[in-house]
């Protein structure tokens, strides 16, 4: 079972209090999209993602950000046991949605850099291992249901 | 060979201007020591780096951070043939310092965290793909040398 510092624990909480949840979703999956251009492929049903503007003013892109921190949401408030929480989760994206488990990490790794963006010099390199952990975690538990 | 539009060559021009190579070299290899704690087997002689507060102030580490992004400006100064100038340092590192090569692609996510930090919404959509670019780029040309 993962184990959390009470500074892991605090900086997480903090930092998800912090972020503005209509925003970073958004930004994290748009740069994914443009950033890493085969993550297109799971978002046929999406209409124009043709170039970069597209992407980011694309309402379903903005809508599924909000999605995307939803879950993420669900670790923060299960962080001893994000496994569990997110079973059906990853039996969603391995039987049905098929995604490649390499592309979560694109997408953490976008988050990442989101989130270093929106909280500048209070993203340090101690918050910033903390954050990279939580993710990691998230990251494994969505691969867990892949066989 | 790696092709660069003018747009590209402006942005990543554009973003390596805005670093202080003193300010985020000290902080880099901070950031890969305590997001990848691995990393410290190769850092046996830069005495105490076992603790988040020694890695923060090792001064060590710190010089190390600025001989990285010498060689860095050297590479965005030399855009089209930094591969071939890249050769030496590639093999020193494959032959001498023994780094595994995945190590390359951590450090550039610390560095690019460390530059999202600083720039925060400057290091918009399109500047974190071109600027990725490169630092694809220069991972490629570190990794060049080893067999």
């Amino acid at each position: 079972m993962v184990k959390w510092s009470d500074f892991e624990r605090a900086a997480i909480q903090d930092i998800f209090s912090k972020i503005n949840y209509d925003v970073v979703g958004c930004a994290a999956l748009s740069r994914c999209l443009i950033v890493y251009p085969w993550t297109q492929r799971y978002f046929g049903g999406f209409g124009n993602l043709y170039n970069a503007a597209a992407i980011t003013s694309n309402p379903k892109v903005a809508a599924h950000g909000k999605v995307i921190m939803a879950g993420l949401e669900k670790a923060v408030k299960n962080m001893d046991d994000i496994k569990t929480t997110y079973k059906d989760l990853s039996v969603l994206h391995s039987e049905k949605l098929q995604v490649d488990p390499d592309n979560f990490n694109l997408l953490a790794d976008c988050l990442t850099i989101v989130v270093a963006g929106q909280m500048g010099a209070a993203f340090t390199p101690e918050v910033h291992g903390a954050f990279q952990k939580f993710l990691a975690v998230v990251v494994a538990s969505l691969r867990k249901q892949y066989h | 060979m790696v092709k660069w539009t003018e747009e590209e060559r402006r942005i990543v021009r554009g973003v390596w201007e805005k670093v202080d190579i003193d300010e985020i070299g000290a902080e880099l290899w901070a950031r890969a020591l305590i997001v990848y704690p691995w990393i410290e087997r190769y850092f046996g002689s830069f005495g105490d780096i076992f603790t988040t507060t020694a890695i923060l102030n090792n001064p060590k580490l710190a010089a190390l951070g600025k001989v990285v992004l010498s060689a860095l400006d050297t590479a965005v100064k030399n855009i089209d043939h930094f591969k071939a100038m890249y050769a030496s340092l590639s093999r020193q590192h494959y032959e001498k310092i023994k780094v595994d090569p995945d190590n390359f692609r951590l450090l550039a996510e610390c560095i690019t965290i460390t530059i999202a930090c600083k720039l925060r919404a400057e290091l918009n959509p399109q500047v974190q793909a071109t600027w990725q670019k490169f630092l694809s780029a220069v991972v490629e040309a570190m990794s060049s040398q080893y067999k």
